[in-house]
């Protein structure tokens, strides 16, 4: 008894995550175009911040914006539809392997977030005559293309823990209160005394650190940064191991 | 898979001295409630067995059981002499489930063509699209599709890893007639070739035109396990029900051949092989007949006369 070759139900497996994304215009155009949108309503002031202009310093924080985006939506919105279709039983009944799954849907929200990022790019390119050193540009979509990781474990135990109808309005009511108070449409330091306090402890804050550093804003112990959000993989990870283990006892057992 | 002749549509599952499938003493509780109360259920290559019986009689849940998607809360399911959850047992199964959803966004050669990576000697996609009667589906979007067309999608992803295995639960529902009748074309196609397949459904006529076997569950457990023929011997096949002038008594019926006698007041409703001997030897009695209706017998009705006595 033999088993599937592993390597081309991944590759299958990915080609197909991201065609039912691609073909979802809620979830396509919303991740691609939102950003873009948000850059004309917020990138386009005159001024520096920090030693950099701030056309750059907010291209960094909407490419975070975006490549957050879309983790959390393509993982809790796609994982809460299949299991309220009960796609998933149908996929458990195959041999399909977990991690041909995981690595599809994984390598999906990657590939879509270097899609959002490039357009972005463009997008500030095009209207605020942004452009960045390419090694420049190499390093930011490298740092936020690794540093989503954590971003899409927190989608995914979004999409365990509630059912289709709710995921969606969970992830909004998470995602821009996190977004706002991590600095993302202003900097920090001009927010409320009490989001200041609060924003160190958010995940977003330190991912919008990785990304203002590789555009030239000097961020202090960028280390730490990355250590937070190895953190919160670990968090995301177990509350997204503790889900499924209840989804399973639930309707699997 | 090499081998594979031109008049053999599928290929021939390997020559396992071990059945297929193997369910022995299997309860299922979900909570207080008690979907299984000890089935044993054994599926040899090229047998098709039917489980047959009403809404809630545990269909379904033996199906899960069979196919590692639940595990029994005692007794044991062995899928190809493994656990059920068994890679290795999972790529000589396909299965078709109730209610269990596509992704929309994806038309039926994809979907399909990613299925068919799951499993170690998959058919060719041509292949599988022309066994689900798909062929001309092939690029539409699985959110253009009817109920019953997607009822076949459904039916191409079970068999497009060439399983040795078939699990269909209610495999027909929402097929109008036509596609029944090619539906079950298809599944005699593949119990000839050797497979093994277990099938529910609501239809008498269904399990007699294609099981080899025919087993009866209500209430979770098994009432009856035979050949169509014997099944169907076993239970009446016409409905009888009428009124009558006077009060009647279940004493007016004795020597008849008949089942399931239920007698309210003036209005008599019995189940019976022989209906035409039946009224005959009423009408002799002098029994004054009104309203009468003579049906085929339903399968609530055949479960009924089978379950009828066993306490």
């Amino acid at each position: 008894m033999k088993t599937a070759p592993l390597l081309p139900m991944i590759a299958a497996q990915t080609r197909a995550e991201f065609l039912k994304l691609w073909r979802l215009p809620a979830f396509s155009v919303t991740s691609i175009a939102l950003p873009a949108v948000f850059y004309l309503f917020i990138g386009l002031q005159q001024g520096r911040y920090s030693s950099v202009n701030i056309h750059t310093y907010i291209l960094a924080s909407l490419a975070a914006y975006a490549a957050v985006n879309v983790s959390l939506f393509s993982f809790g919105i796609s994982v809460a539809v299949e299991r309220g279709e009960r796609m998933d039983a149908l996929m458990r009944a195959t041999p399909l392997r977990p991690i041909a799954y995981l690595i599809g849907k994984v390598a999906t929200a990657i590939a879509f977030a270097f899609v959002a990022l490039i357009a972005l790019y463009v997008v500030a390119y095009i209207l605020g005559r942004v452009l960045l050193p390419i090694d420049q540009y190499a390093n930011l979509t490298a740092r936020l293309l690794i540093g989503m990781i954590p971003f899409i474990a927190m989608g995914f135990s979004v999409g365990y823990l509630f059912g289709p109808r709710a995921a969606l309005p969970v992830i909004n009511l998470i995602y821009l209160p996190m977004a706002f108070a991590s600095g993302i449409f202003f900097p920090v330091q001009v927010l409320p005394d009490f989001i200041q306090k609060i924003a160190p402890y958010l995940p977003m804050y330190h991912y919008g650190r990785l990304a203002w550093n590789a555009v030239g804003v000097s961020e202090d112990n960028l280390f730490q940064s990355v250590l937070w959000l190895a953190g919160y993989l670990v968090l995301f990870t177990a509350l997204t191991t503790w889900a499924a283990q209840r989804e399973e006892r639930r309707r699997f057992s | 898979m090499p081998g594979s002749t031109a008049n053999s549509p599928v290929s021939t599952p390997s020559a396992d001295d071990q059945p297929f499938v193997e369910l022995v003493d299997a309860h299922k509780s979900y909570g207080s409630v008690q979907a299984l109360k000890g089935v044993s259920l054994t599926v040899n290559p090229g047998e098709l067995v039917a489980m047959l019986g009403p809404n809630g009689a545990g269909k379904t849940t033996a199906i899960s059981l069979m196919t590692g998607l639940r595990k029994p809360t005692s007794g044991s399911a062995r899928l190809f002499g493994l656990a059920p959850t068994d890679i290795r047992a999972r790529g000589r199964m396909g299965v078709m489930l109730q209610e269990s959803g596509v992704p929309l966004s994806l038309r039926v050669r994809e979907i399909v063509d990613l299925f068919r990576t799951y499993y170690p000697r998959p058919l060719p996609t041509a292949r599988v699209l022309e066994i689900a009667s798909i062929s001309d589906l092939g690029g539409k979007l699985i959110s253009q599709l009817s109920g019953g067309q997607k009822q076949r999608v459904y039916f191409a992803l079970a068999v497009c890893g060439d399983p040795d295995m078939l699990f269909l639960d209610e495999p027909t529902v929402g097929l109008d007639v036509a596609s029944r009748r090619a539906f079950w074309e298809q599944v005699r196609t593949l119990v000839g070739g050797g497979k093994g397949i277990v099938l529910t459904t609501h239809y008498l006529e269904e399990a007699d035109a294609l099981a080899t076997r025919v087993v009866v569950v209500d209430h979770g457990v098994k009432v009856a396990e035979g050949s169509p023929a014997a099944i169907k011997d076993r239970v009446p096949g016409k409905k009888v029900s009428f009124t009558t002038a006077g009060p009647l008594k279940d004493a007016d019926f004795r020597d008849l051949a008949i089942q399931n006698l239920s007698i309210h007041d003036s209005s008599v409703e019995l189940l019976t092989n022989e209906p035409e001997a039946v009224l005959k030897a009423l009408f002799e009695r002098g029994t004054e007949i009104h309203d009468l209706e003579v049906v085929g017998a339903g399968l609530e009705d055949a479960v009924l006369s089978l379950t009828e006595g066993r306490g």
